[in-house]
């Protein structure tokens, strides 16, 4: 876990939070098997939102955020993204997964494509942008995670922070309006997490809704707007990250906080 | 208590490492003698080296070229050598190379076999080396056409209305998906083309024919042998099953219930046969099913059924491929709105296929050695030619020589495969492990 000192003080000016919905998610449920990982999920998400989701290992928060651009399939009730119904319509979903970014564990960046050609890839192919186009955008997006020297060399030859930076240049590059980040820093070694932490809070201050599912407290009180715990399948508590923090209701809420601070 | 306090003052500059590491001798010691054990090692083997090339190296050089029987052969070696040398008769080599590279094909067409091969070179060279330019794949697309026509001859309308069953298929495909969207249009394509084919490709090939005669002298399948025979049908089963065994491997990897059984069990079924039994029922039992009168050529039911078998081989290889590949990488195609195909092709396949190089060329390999197996059921590849060249009474009796060449004549094939799928897996080598 970083030191919140460590990070640089975000810029607040630009996070602004509309009341446009970008994601309505009423009354889901999903089972694997006949296990119950998510209950009961009722969650709204506006524009510009930057909300942290977190929780003990097999809460189901990544499982959640999964569902958003349909990775896993949920059984019960309706989820909302732009407006478009995610439902067994292909073509709702690929129209979904072209507006959503995600931002994976372990990268899953494509080890056989140099870096830029991973950028470029989902721009020519799904959005029909003409290659010299999508090769700028590349660049433009790469220069912002601070790599751009590293355009013509493949994954492999990347450390994991220069890895996970791709992977988000990678989302940007298709213009998406709502990003999602599964513990983006967990597998990364403690001298990199601040590099990708920057990255994100860079984009957070361009005013990005952003749902990270991440033990990182110290990126969650100064970036997020809302902070959302959730155990056993269920969003336990959620709240404006000072009073989850410093006043958290919930006595399971109180048990996470004392393991995960409290060291 | 001791002090564990410890501070380098000053850092160690690069040295040389020590002579007898590197060099000649350095390889010497390290590969030949690093113990007392491989030592013995290294000794026992330059024995057994030695011992096999003093047998072999005089036969291979005490040898006959100009005999024209075996007992020829040995009386030339006999007085040339001494009375008991040993040698090789390769007489019988130089006698009837051509059979064993073109079998019964007649002599004063043997340009057309060899310009096939050419080709077929030619049209593969493209897809096998990307640095050459990518034009010339349109020439790979004819090659499928020209070879057949250059190897069996008839008349040039034949290719040229089976090509033009192509381009009916396109113009119902951009006709029909107009107006009854893509999925309509792909099966319009599919029947226009299929009907063509069935009903109308040869009349109207005959009668093209008929009005303007262009053709090559016809040569039938049974004049076809040796290595020829081997290499066409190699050449084809192994084209032609690498995309079968793609979609057989994705179709068994399906979420779709009926297509997944329907390639679980073809491929299942498939190698669960010996290919020798599915060569049998492509020779004997075929003629039973199929309508009396028609004439179902013998070597495109040998093509029919080694293809198949390569291609249930070839799934299984694949499907392998893409266990490999981490959930991650299909995630993130998912996630970044690629659909299925585009997923599959631009991540999936590529990735997988690298992986399953080894494999895919084992296949390729085992596919053109069983090839020989044709032998079986009466067709002269080179195994069938040499029966019959070892009945002919001047070379009864042959048996290191002619096995010998056709054994050479294979390793010079897959060995150059072998070679291939290294360079492959080196230039596709993209991750640093």
């Amino acid at each position: 876990m970083s030191n919140p000192a460590e990070t640089n003080k975000a810029d607040h000016s630009r996070m602004t939070v509309s009341d446009n919905t970008a994601i309505q998610i009423t009354s889901m449920n999903k089972w694997y098997g006949a296990f119950h990982v998510l209950r009961d999920i009722n969650l709204t998400i506006y524009e510009g939102e930057r909300i942290v989701v977190c929780g003990p290992s097999g809460s189901g928060k990544s499982t959640l955020i999964r569902c958003i651009n349909r990775l896993e399939e949920h059984q019960a009730g309706d989820i909302f993204v732009d407006g478009i119904e995610l439902s067994n319509d292909l073509k709702n979903i690929d129209k979904i997964r072209s507006e959503v970014g995600m931002v994976f564990q372990h990268f899953n960046l494509f080890p056989h494509l140099t870096i830029l050609e991973n950028c470029t890839l989902a721009p020519i192919w799904v959005r029909k942008v003409p290659r010299k186009e999508a090769e700028e955008t590349a660049m433009h997006f790469l220069e912002k995670v601070k790599i751009p020297e590293q355009a013509n060399k493949y994954p492999g030859q990347l450390s994991g922070g220069q890895q996970q930076r791709v992977a988000i240049a990678r989302s940007l590059c298709m213009k998406p309006r709502i990003m999602l980040f599964d513990e983006p820093t967990s597998a990364l070694d403690p001298e990199m997490i601040k590099e990708v932490l920057d990255t994100m809070i860079a984009l957070a201050e361009e005013g990005m809704t952003m749902i990270c599912v991440t033990h990182e407290m110290g990126f969650a009180r100064q970036v997020a707007n809302r902070v959302i715990f959730m155990d056993q399948g269920q969003i336990v508590e959620q709240n404006e990250p000072e009073e989850f923090f410093n006043n958290p209701k919930s006595d399971r809420t109180k048990l996470f906080l004392s393991q995960i601070l409290g060291h | 208590m001791a002090d564990l306090s410890y501070v380098r003052t000053e850092m160690v500059p690069e040295q040389a490492p020590p002579p007898s590491s590197v060099g000649v001798l350095g390889w010497l010691r390290e590969n030949l003698f690093s113990g007392w054990f491989n030592v013995l090692l290294t000794l026992l083997s330059a024995a057994f080296i030695t011992m096999i090339l003093a047998a072999v190296l005089p036969w291979l050089f005490h040898s006959s070229w100009t005999a024209g029987s075996l007992n020829e052969c040995r009386q030339q070696i006999a007085a040339a050598y001494g009375e008991h040398a040993e040698g090789a008769c390769w007489a019988v080599i130089r006698e009837r190379h051509l059979q064993l590279l073109f079998g019964f094909y007649p002599s004063e067409l043997y340009w057309r076999p060899v310009l096939a091969f050419v080709v077929t070179f030619l049209a593969l060279a493209p897809v096998l080396f990307p640095a050459l330019p990518r034009k010339m794949l349109w020439g790979s697309v004819l090659v499928p056409f020209l070879v057949p026509w250059l190897l069996w001859g008839g008349t040039l309308w034949l290719p040229l209305t089976v090509l033009a069953g192509f381009g009916l298929g396109y113009v119902a495909l951009r006709g029909v998906s107009g107006l009854a969207g893509g999925l309509g249009g792909v099966v319009a394509a599919a029947a226009v083309a299929v009907l063509w084919w069935l009903f109308l490709a040869g009349p109207v090939a005959q009668g093209a024919h008929a009005l303007f005669p262009l053709g090559l002298e016809p040569v039938p399948s049974r004049q076809f042998g040796g290595f020829m025979l081997s290499i066409t049908i190699g050449v084809v089963a192994i084209t032609l099953s690498l995309p079968i065994g793609i979609v057989l491997a994705l179709g068994r990897q399906s979420d779709l219930f009926i297509l997944r059984t329907i390639c679980v069990g073809f491929i299942e079924f498939v190698r669960g046969v010996p290919l020798i039994t599915l060569l049998f029922v492509a020779s004997v039992l075929l003629n039973y099913f199929l309508p009396p009168g028609t004439n179902f050529d013998i070597i495109l039911r040998v093509i029919i059924m080694v293809t198949l078998f390569a291609s249930a081989y070839m799934a299984e290889v694949i499907r392998g491929g893409l266990a490999a590949l981490p959930k991650g990488q299909y995630e993130a195609a998912d996630a970044l709105g690629l659909d299925y195909w585009k997923a599959q092709r631009l991540i999936i396949m590529p990735q997988a296929l690298k992986i399953s190089i080894p494999g895919i060329v084992s296949t390729f390999i085992g596919v053109f050695k069983d090839t020989t197996l044709v032998s079986i059921i009466g067709l002269f590849d080179p195994i069938g030619l040499s029966n019959a060249i070892r009945a002919d009474t001047n070379w009864n009796g042959i048996v290191w020589e002619l096995y010998g060449f056709i054994a050479l004549m294979f390793f010079v094939f897959c060995f150059s495969m072998s070679r291939y799928s290294m360079y492959l897996e080196r230039k596709l080598q993209t991750e640093r492990r």
